[in-house]
């Protein structure tokens, strides 16, 4: 059992719902990502996801993107990312690694699987990764001990939700709609039915990621859903914050409403 | 722990890796190209699109006195620069407008660089009454400036790609981007054989008539098969389409001329098999130009349409097997083939095409006269005239 694993059972016995949080390893700096978590995690975050940048992510929208590059730019890699993971763990959340497939491809996919668990990973979540190109991947997981976490839709189809579900571990990460990462005014009714699809062919908590970035958003999600996913809401205030202090202060104040949102909805 | 079969293999390359968001879609392709490739009907309405709209069969031009330059082999072209919209490019777009027909969809999107691509597009749209937008990167909408023209002539939206490199990679992410968000009236026109499965094998299958009528000509032209069959290598479509027919033929040499750039040693070029290494882009595993941490490394080429850092998966096998080579031509040597092939044949060929026949003059000389190469003349150069006379130092 992960800690990921442990903090989801944990919400499911408060009734309510998890708050995880999306920030890219590098971003908005080597060294203010350390802070990031850390004000995430005081804040009262669940669990983290760092990103591990990629020059070409097809699932993100125009903030992601920008982040991305900064991050790139700044010269990040694979260290970086197992750095920033083990500053999430060692706030005693529960941290996971979400990356396009190219890059576990590269650095090695069991010895990517091994950083993840040395760093107090639980998991990764693969997001361009299918599960007939995983069998290397899912054998590696096991081995190791983490949650292989993928990505549905609600364009995916009951028989290979029941397919895709099979594998996965920690959690299903549901897309809340039919497109990128970014934020959205309202979360599309999607979502409900996906949740609820899942359900019945998993007893795996679902989480709900993308378009997420109010309080209010998160309470009717945390209605139905098992988590809550944001991540380009945080990244936009960074991204517009004066200096790096002020991004911070946004970035907790937003934290804290989230995990007010998520505890509401029941 | 089950596992599941992999699909769109061609040995360790190809597959699919994509968004879950997008399996529907690929899935429901693959299903209408296989049952489209048996269907007389759908068989006979392309056919008769190509003989009466592309211009099929295209015909060969022998380049008697480009050959002189190639150790006096004899050279073949095979011209798909005098197909409808002046590029092979037309083949690929007629058949996926009509599987977007056939699966009611309304809307395509489609990816280009040096623009060959998109006007393709635009114009298979325009014909079959499709909407069409077209993603193209900033850079190369500067460089290829007639041809957005000629897609907004046609009524294409062109958006210009301003993210990342602003080349043909990035406008491949934003259509990837499109579709993710639209894929419920959308089909996606992908131009190359790269991509996801089924574009490596569907594409090839709209091509690979490109081959089969020059095997039959070469046949009656000169008694024999020719010694070898040459192609430029961007994403690889115009190659494949000439080279499937003659892989069964093991005495055939198959090249495939990738872009050197300024030389494959100086890491500007767009090379992918030659200067590149196995690993996932755009949906599927074959050779990229990648960083030690699979970042993807931006590619450079004179040539809009092979400025590319990925390459189709059938190639990385092709070449792993042995079964073709591919080797670079830097842009110097493209160019200096494209003034000799405008001056020795009165044929102005597109600077992509213009590194086949860069290779065409080496390979010429290596094997002599006794030799018979086939070339595809994938494109013609009304497109890059600007680019041309800049690099001679023509005023405009």
């Amino acid at each position: 059992m992960t800690a990921l694993d442990s903090v989801l059972a944990q919400c499911r016995s408060e009734n309510r719902a998890a708050l995880i949080a999306y920030i890219p390893a590098g971003f908005p700096s080597k060294q203010g990502c350390h802070k990031v978590i850390q004000v995430l995690a005081d804040a009262g975050v669940d669990a983290i996801e760092i990103g591990f940048p990629y020059s070409d992510p097809v699932m993100d929208g125009p903030v992601i993107q920008e982040a991305a590059d900064i991050s790139l730019r700044g010269g990040t890699q694979a260290s970086d990312v197992f750095e920033a993971l083990k500053t999430a763990s060692g706030t005693g959340i529960a941290s996971v690694v979400m990356t396009y497939w190219n890059p576990i491809e590269k650095y090695g996919v069991e010895k990517f699987a091994a950083s993840i668990a040395d760093n107090g990973g639980s998991g990764v979540i693969t997001p361009d990764l299918t599960i007939e190109e995983s069998a290397e991947w899912l054998k590696s997981a096991q081995s190791h001990s983490i949650n292989p976490i993928y990505v549905v839709a609600p364009s995916t189809k009951d028989p290979r939700l029941a397919r895709v579900t099979s594998v996965t571990g920690g959690f299903v990460y549901a897309a809340s709609s039919m497109g990128v990462t970014g934020t959205r005014e309202t979360v599309s009714i999607d979502a409900k039915d996906l949740v609820s699809r899942i359900k019945k062919v998993s007893d795996l908590p679902v989480c709900v990621g993308l378009g997420v970035s109010t309080r209010d958003q998160a309470r009717s999600l945390a209605e139905y859903a098992d988590g809550v996913i944001v991540g380009s809401a945080f990244i936009k205030l960074l991204l517009n914050a004066k200096d790096e202090q002020s991004g911070l202060d946004a970035v907790s104040h937003l934290a804290k409403e989230l995990a007010k949102g998520v505890r509401e909805g029941r | 722990m089950e596992t599941f079969d992999a699909l769109g293999h061609f040995g360790q390359y190809g597959g699919r890796f994509v968004p879950e968001a997008l399996i529907g879609a690929l899935e429901e392709l693959e299903a209408v190209h296989n049952q489209t490739q048996k269907d007389p009907e759908f068989i006979a309405e392309l056919a008769e699109l190509h003989r009466t709209y592309t211009g099929r069969p295209s015909i060969i031009t022998e380049a008697k006195r480009f050959s002189e330059h190639a150790g006096g082999a004899r050279i073949f072209l095979k011209r798909e620069d005098l197909n409808h919209t002046g590029s092979h490019k037309i083949n690929n777009v007629l058949g996926q407008a009509l599987l977007t027909k056939r699966m009611g969809k309304k809307r395509i999107i489609a990816e280009t660089g040096a623009g060959q691509h998109g006007v393709a597009a635009a114009t298979a749209a325009a014909l079959m009454g499709l909407e069409c937008v077209v993603y193209m990167g900033e850079e190369d909408t500067r460089r290829q400036s007639l041809n957005v023209a000629r897609m907004k002539l046609l009524g294409a939206e062109v958006v210009a790609v301003t993210s990342g490199s602003k080349t043909l990679k990035d406008a491949i992410n934003e259509a990837m981007r499109d579709w993710v968000t639209n894929v419920h009236n959308t089909h996606y026109m992908l131009g190359t054989v790269a991509g996801p499965h089924p574009f490596p094998t569907m594409v090839r299958d709209f091509h690979k008539v490109i081959g089969e009528e020059s095997r039959a000509q070469m046949l009656e032209l000169t008694g024999r098969l020719p010694d070898a069959v040459l192609a430029c290598i961007g994403g690889g479509s115009n190659a494949i389409g000439i080279f499937n027919a003659f892989i069964p033929d093991t005495d055939v040499r198959l090249i495939g001329l990738e872009a050197g750039g300024d030389g494959v040693e100086t890491g500007r070029h767009a090379a992918t098999i030659n200067g590149g290494t196995p690993g996932v882009l755009h949906g599927t595993r074959s050779y990229v130009l990648q960083d030690k941490n699979g970042q993807t490394v931006e590619s450079h080429s004179i040539s809009a349409g092979l400025d590319y850092p990925g390459v189709g998966p059938e190639h990385a096998y092709l070449h792993d097997l042995g079964r073709a080579e591919y080797r670079a031509i830097n842009d110097d040597a493209a160019m200096n083939a494209f003034a000799l092939m405008s001056r020795t044949e009165g044929i102005i060929p597109a600077i992509e095409t213009a590194h086949a026949l860069a290779g065409a003059l080496i390979i010429g000389n290596e094997l002599g006269p006794k030799a018979n190469l086939l070339i595809n003349l994938s494109g013609r150069g009304d497109k890059d005239v600007q680019t041309a006379a800049q690099y001679f130092g023509i005023p405009l």
